[in-house]
């Protein structure tokens, strides 16, 4: 792999291999939580992207400067309604655990509903209006905590466990297919709220410019000690040259070297994240825990005789994965610096991660790391490799021809058809992907009784 | 005479922008849901590829409508596509039955858990959107000809004299006819042929249905010819009334899904009630009544508000929600589901 991103290096940018390897490590964490709910305890969850969005939308919330204006204008509203909103929720339970069962029951706890859904409205409708009243152009919205960026990592972490734990009372313990169902729908709804409630993260309007946790190029540029450190390491090339003409060579070298500096600055970071998170997955999977996960995985029935809670381990695992993929999801927003709601597409956010996991081998974590490590790879050079390949394959024909033009312009969907092929390729032929998940027996596992 | 004419304008506006669209949109996901329902029933798992075989067969419909609009050939009133409709049919059918053989069959023979079809048919997903956007591309596409309204508002307005016109677009007559006509077609085909029982015998017992010498290789071809068709039929009704877009397609497999498990997933009669109550809880909850209520109540009484239950943007939302709800009060669905 390491091979792979130093041959781009070398032919493509030394940029383009960094900004590559970074999305790699974002995707093996995103993968090694697919891989906790998957590989540990066999849930197929299919609403990664709202998770992930969760964790953008916490970037934003985190590190964003509050709009006071707007939490003048319109909060008060906005606190009421939520308010409402909770107490409506508080109820319904309340009526729910206390009332006996009956028809009785359910038109009391409807009518509760539909009386907390208009009474929130009432507050909500003329906050949000207001808040989005305030400089639309630029703001529109309550702005967020102003803190760090980093810290929304772990927030994003915290959003994703809350809103897994909810989709968790609901869907677990449902068919695999029926959870998987309901997974992807929650993960199309958080989406759909992500785009539409301007007042929380302006919706597609975006958020740019979210501050970084890392120095910016222009800083750098500009900096003492980073230009003397970039004319130190290319104090050969330099030495050639002399005057105007060595002023030129570093000023270039200096804003090529601001881009990798600070792209390896982002690379050091994630990488101590995943370092961190598959330090605690590989322990985890090998402790006690872990092998009750797995028991649970492989035979339901015979771990719930075992006096093994298996909904509540299901809980717990779901809630445990959506939160790594939650803070992958926030440090992807930190990576971009902008949350762009619209960008978020089921292909690219859910089942290209499931890719990952399948093909770098379920219930391997180092197998979802290389997993996600090869597929981002190919998931990007997959274009220029089509391009190039149907360039060739066609150059025989007209230089102008329609076919030859549609078949260039096209070239970029090619990357689907190989992840579906890949995909089908490993499950067939080795459904282990390339690193098997490995089970460590025992002596006496290992030899069967006579 | 007001106190008549005012409920009929607001029942004439209540039936073109709640009734009309809802049916129409009921029967093509009530296709649609059949088609998912038949292969859980039949396969046993949930194809998350179906939404991508519709936009398959739609694309195919939409190439050779335009090669027969391109040699003049039309139906008059009608839409081409109704034309090039058969052709879209047997390459999807065919492309099914191929994807079966490559894919499915192996995991079958094996007797894999039903999550790993699942996951095989995400794999499938994603190869046909690959294919379709490589073909057609990613944008909207229009191959809608012929007449375009049944009843027009304006010829309405002059033969009634209400000030509310009724209008009945071709498309979703179109749709909601040929919804009926097969749907009577299938069930005609699963209660008294041969082949139909035998599909319902090896939905409700496979290993008995083996042992009566039902051969289960004939039963899982006609499965996806029937599945396909009903895909095609449906993408096409679809990208007929709205238009054709991969990714929407890949979006309606939610509300599909959603209609099959209502109804009761692997009940044929539980797929079309299911659609028709998505469609409805959707249409219903996302209208704005304000115009319906300026006309039913006196002038003092008046909303000033739209009068709007959810935000159009949240529709996935209602049949997420109706999915929820079913889930959670009755998990086999209105007509206790699972049997064919």
């Amino acid at each position: 792999m390491a091979v792979l991103l130093a041959f781009v290096g070398f032919s493509q940018s030394w940029s383009v291999a960094l900004a590559i390897l970074n999305l790699c490590l974002i995707s093996a964490i995103m993968a090694l939580g697919v891989n906790i709910q998957w590989g540990y305890a066999g849930l197929f969850n299919v609403g990664i992207m709202g998770f992930a969005a969760l964790g953008g939308a916490a970037a934003v919330i985190v590190s964003k400067a509050p709009v006071t204006e707007a939490w003048r204008a319109g909060g008060g509203y906005l606190l009421v309604a939520l308010l409402v909103s909770v107490g409506t929720v508080a109820a319904v339970v309340f009526l729910h655990r206390r009332l006996p069962r009956g028809p009785a029951t359910v038109l009391a706890i409807t009518m509760t509903i539909v009386a907390g859904y208009f009474a929130a409205r009432f507050f909500y409708e003329p906050g949000v209006s207001a808040i989005e009243a305030v400089n639309p152009a630029k703001t529109g919205y309550l702005g967020g905590l102003g803190l760090p960026i980093i810290l929304s990592w772990a927030v994003g972490g915290v959003f994703a466990a809350g809103a897994a734990w909810i989709v968790g009372r609901v869907a677990l313990g449902l068919r695999s297919d029926y959870f998987a169902i309901a997974t992807l729908g929650i993960s199309e709804i958080i989406i759909a709220l992500m785009k539409h409630e301007d007042w929380l993260t302006r919706g597609v309007k975006n958020v740019t410019g979210l501050p970084r946790p890392v120095p910016y190029e222009v800083d750098l540029q500009s900096s003492e000690w980073f230009i003397s450190m970039i004319e130190s390491l290319n104090g050969g090339a330099l030495s050639t040259l002399s005057g105007d003409a060595r002023a030129d060579a570093l000023h270039k070298l200096v804003i090529d070297g601001s881009s990798i500096f600070v792209k390896l600055c982002y690379a050091g970071l994630f990488l101590a994240v995943l370092a961190l998170i598959l330090g605690l997955s590989m322990r985890a999977l090998h402790s006690p825990w872990g092998r009750m996960m797995r028991a649970i995985r492989d035979n339901e029935i015979a771990a719930s005789a075992m006096g093994k809670n298996v909904t509540a381990r299901h809980r717990q695992v779901f809630i445990i994965g959506s939160a790594v993929v939650g803070i992958a999801g926030a440090m992807l927003t930190t990576l971009d610096g902008q949350f762009t709601p619209g960008t978020y597409h089921p292909l690219r956010f859910t089942f290209l991660i499931w890719v990952m996991v399948i093909v770098g081998g379920s219930g391997n974590n180092l197998g979802s790391v290389l997993g996600a490590f090869v597929i981002w790879f190919f998931w990007i050079e997959a274009e220029p490799l089509g391009l190039w390949l149907i360039d060739t394959g066609t150059a025989w024909m007209d230089e102008d021809s329609a076919l030859r033009n549609h078949l260039l312009e096209s070239a970029q969907h090619m990357r689907l058809l190989t992840m579906g092929v890949i995909l089908l390729l490993v499950m067939r032929f080795s459904p282990g992907g390339i690193l098997p998940e490995t089970v460590r027996h025992t002596e006496s596992d290992a030899k069967p009784p006579d | 005479m007001t106190f008549l004419t005012e409920p009929l304008n607001a029942l004439i506006l209540l039936a073109n922008f709640v009734l009309m669209p809802a049916l129409s949109y009921g029967s093509q996901l009530a296709l649609g849901a059949l088609g998912v329902t038949l292969i859980f029933g039949i396969l046993r798992f949930a194809n998350f590829a179906h939404g991508e075989i519709m936009a398959f067969g739609t694309m195919v419909t939409i190439l050779v409508t335009w090669g027969l609009q391109s040699f003049g050939v039309s139906l008059g009133p009608l839409p081409t596509a109704l034309l090039a409709m058969p052709v879209g049919i047997v390459a999807t059918a065919l492309f099914c039955i191929v994807t079966d053989r490559v894919v499915y069959r192996y995991y079958r023979d094996s007797k894999s858990p039903p999550v790993v079809l699942v996951i095989a048919s995400v794999g499938v997903m994603f190869i046909i959107n690959g294919i379709v956007r490589f073909i057609i591309g990613p944008d909207d596409q229009r191959f809608a000809d012929g007449e375009r309204f049944i009843v027009r508002a304006r010829d309405f307005k002059e033969l009634t004299g209400m000030s509310e016109g009724l209008t009945i677009k071709v498309s979703q007559g179109l749709t909601i006819c040929v919804a009926v006509m097969l749907v009577i077609a299938l069930f005609w085909f699963l209660q008294k042929t041969r082949t139909g029982k035998a599909m319902r015998a090896f939905s409700d017992n496979e290993d008995l249905a083996l042992l009566s010498g039902i051969n289960p290789d004939r039963v899982v071809l006609v499965t996806w010819i029937i599945a396909a068709s009903l895909a095609t039929i449906a993408g096409t009704l679809y990208g007929l009334d709205k238009s054709f877009k991969p990714f929407t397609y890949f979006q309606l497999l939610l509300p599909i899904f959603a209609a099959a498990i209502v109804g009761g997933i692997g009940q044929p009669i539980g797929a079309i009630v299911g659609g028709y109550v998505v469609a409805f809880s959707e249409v219903m909850l996302t209208y704005a009544y304000k115009k319906f209520l300026v006309y039913l109540l006196p002038e003092s009484w008046q909303p000033e508000t739209l009068v709007q239950l959810l935000s159009t943007d949240y529709k996935f939302a209602v049949s997420f929600l109706i999915l929820v709800v079913v889930l959670l009060i009755r998990p086999t669905g209105i007509f206790r589901g699972k049997v064919l």
